[in-house]
């Protein structure tokens, strides 16, 4: 729910007793000389789905991947700006990237799941992390596929290799394979996009169930799966962020042309 | 003439030099299989030869083949592995990593002969070990090394970033990425390059000249230990 509207950038606050698991605080991301994300301030609200839309290359997935530090592997980026989570900042050189990823799960446009079993695939990362009980990664697997939706289709061949799941079946283990390490921000790049539409309604409903327990971040070219599933959506536009609020009021009330433009599908 | 029949003119012209490539390569082939099979017996494979007389056999020359390659390989694989990982996961691209890697390619044009020579010189006389195993194992690492480094870092990169981006993504630190996820994945490719690495060992010849040496010494097939100048675990014997 939006307390007060900022009238000159049309970016909401969140109200002070609204629990936000993660924000920024004018972050900037810059891939050489060209500025990529030109200072964002936003606050996502815990189990709330936010989308972040906007046209091609204006900076939602480079700002997605900033916010569980993934730009740190692309050589030529630099990252200014606060990212609190709690909080806590943790864009410094100080924090430790391993620990922060398991709080802050990513799953990615392609499905990449790992040329392994599928039960390989969501326990290898819990065992790296330390669960070594048998029984404690069985039933991992078993609670992160249900959760997933995948537990009915694959509960019987579980040491299959992963890469022969159909499309949808694999980015639904990649979204498995994230929870399983307990996440509570979930960030997802166009996770449907390489999909089909029957796929794409299980991922959209495997993420409303989710967002009881994790809150998602999700950037998405698709209007109408930000309006289906998402709480509050942000409009990108070249490298700053022109409005965020609520879904219903960015889809049915825009306060900027430019927004009312993209969501009616005028340009972008 | 119309485009059909210029079709079927060159698929019969192609299909013709390719018979004759095969043809060249089968006689040669069958040449060798007809006069040489009949010579090969377990008596000729397991006896050693014999100086002044005509008859015995080749096993020393065929043990210290297989010794040669086992001790090359047992070198050039975990350096060749570890520089392949730094190229292809950590080196950062510029000027200095380009120039490393050109250097890689004129290593790996060099002619065995003069990889012998190199041997000869440093190994055999600076190090002073002599025409040995070691010697030859040396030189033959060097004559590899630049491949068998460019065909694992071929079969790391060609794994795709996605499934770096999967590890990072899941709180795995790079090392943990690479070694559980890249390395595994990519080990198809690097057995490959293995055994096509293994394959150019067996069958050099000019480094060892210079290297190993000429002869073999009597070899005791009995005495296993690797100090004793008999020995064929000695690796400071010529062979």
């Amino acid at each position: 729910m939006s307390e007060k509207v900022d009238l000159e950038t049309h970016i909401i606050k969140m109200k002070p007793d609204a629990s936000v698991d993660l924000s920024t605080k004018d972050l900037h991301v810059w891939y050489g000389q060209n500025e990529a994300i030109k200072g964002v301030t936003l606050e996502f609200e815990e189990n709330k789905i936010t989308s972040l839309i906007g046209p091609s290359g204006c900076g939602k997935s480079t700002y997605l991947r900033s916010l569980n530090r993934m730009n740190d592997e692309i050589q030529i980026a630099r990252v200014t700006g606060e990212i609190l989570y709690h909080g806590k900042d943790i864009n410094t050189p100080e924090t430790d990237v391993y620990e922060m990823r398991k709080n802050i799960g990513m799953v990615f446009q392609r499905p990449n799941p790992f040329s392994k079993s599928i039960y390989d695939n969501i326990s290898f990362a819990l065992k790296r992390h330390g669960v070594k009980d048998k029984n404690a990664l069985d039933e991992a697997v078993e609670t992160s596929l249900k959760q997933a939706a995948l537990w009915e289709q694959v509960k019987d061949d579980l040491h299959k290799n992963a890469l022969a799941l159909s499309g949808g079946q694999q980015q639904r283990l990649c979204i498995a394979r994230a929870i399983a390490l307990k996440p509570d921000v979930l960030l997802l790049d166009e996770p449907a996009s390489a999909l089909d539409p029957i796929s794409t309604s299980q991922v959209e409903d495997t993420l409303l169930q989710l967002k009881e327990k994790y809150s998602i971040i999700i950037v998405t070219h698709n209007m109408q799966q930000a309006s289906r599933i998402s709480d509050y959506t942000a409009f990108f536009y070249l490298g700053n962020v022109i409005e965020y609020d609520e879904t219903r009021k960015v889809f049915t009330r825009p306060k900027i042309q430019s927004t009312e433009d993209y969501v009616s599908g005028n340009f972008g | 003439m119309n485009a059909k029949k210029i079709d079927k003119i060159a698929v019969g012209f192609l299909y013709a030099m390719a018979g004759v490539i095969v043809l060249i390569l089968f006689s040669l082939l069958a040449f060798i299989l007809w006069r040489g099979i009949p010579q090969i017996s377990w008596e000729f494979l397991t006896t050693p030869s014999k100086s002044f007389q005509t008859g015995g056999g080749i096993v020393i020359q065929l043990f210290n083949s297989f010794y040669l390659l086992i001790l090359t390989m047992l070198i050039s694989t975990p350096l060749s592995l570890g520089a392949a990982i730094y190229l292809s996961e950590y080196a950062k691209k510029n000027l200095l990593t380009d120039f490393i890697r050109t250097i890689i390619e004129v290593l790996s044009s060099l002619p065995s002969v003069v990889v012998g020579l190199f041997g000869f010189l440093v190994f055999v006389l600076q190090w002073g070990l002599g025409f040995s195993i070691l010697s030859g194992a040396m030189a033959l690492t060097l004559f590899n090394l630049p491949l068998l480094t460019r065909t694992i870092e071929d079969s790391l990169r060609a794994i795709p970033l996605t499934q770096r981006e999967a590890g990072l993504a899941l709180g795995l630190s790079r090392w943990e990425t690479v070694n559980l996820v890249i390395l595994p994945a990519a080990l198809p490719g690097i057995l490959t390059g293995m055994i096509l690495a293994a394959g150019r060992i067996f069958g050099e010849a000019a480094a060892l000249i210079y290297t190993a040496g000429q002869s073999a010494p009597a070899l005791d097939f009995t005495n296993w230990n690797p100090l004793s100048i008999s020995s064929p675990l000695n690796v400071m014997r010529p062979a």
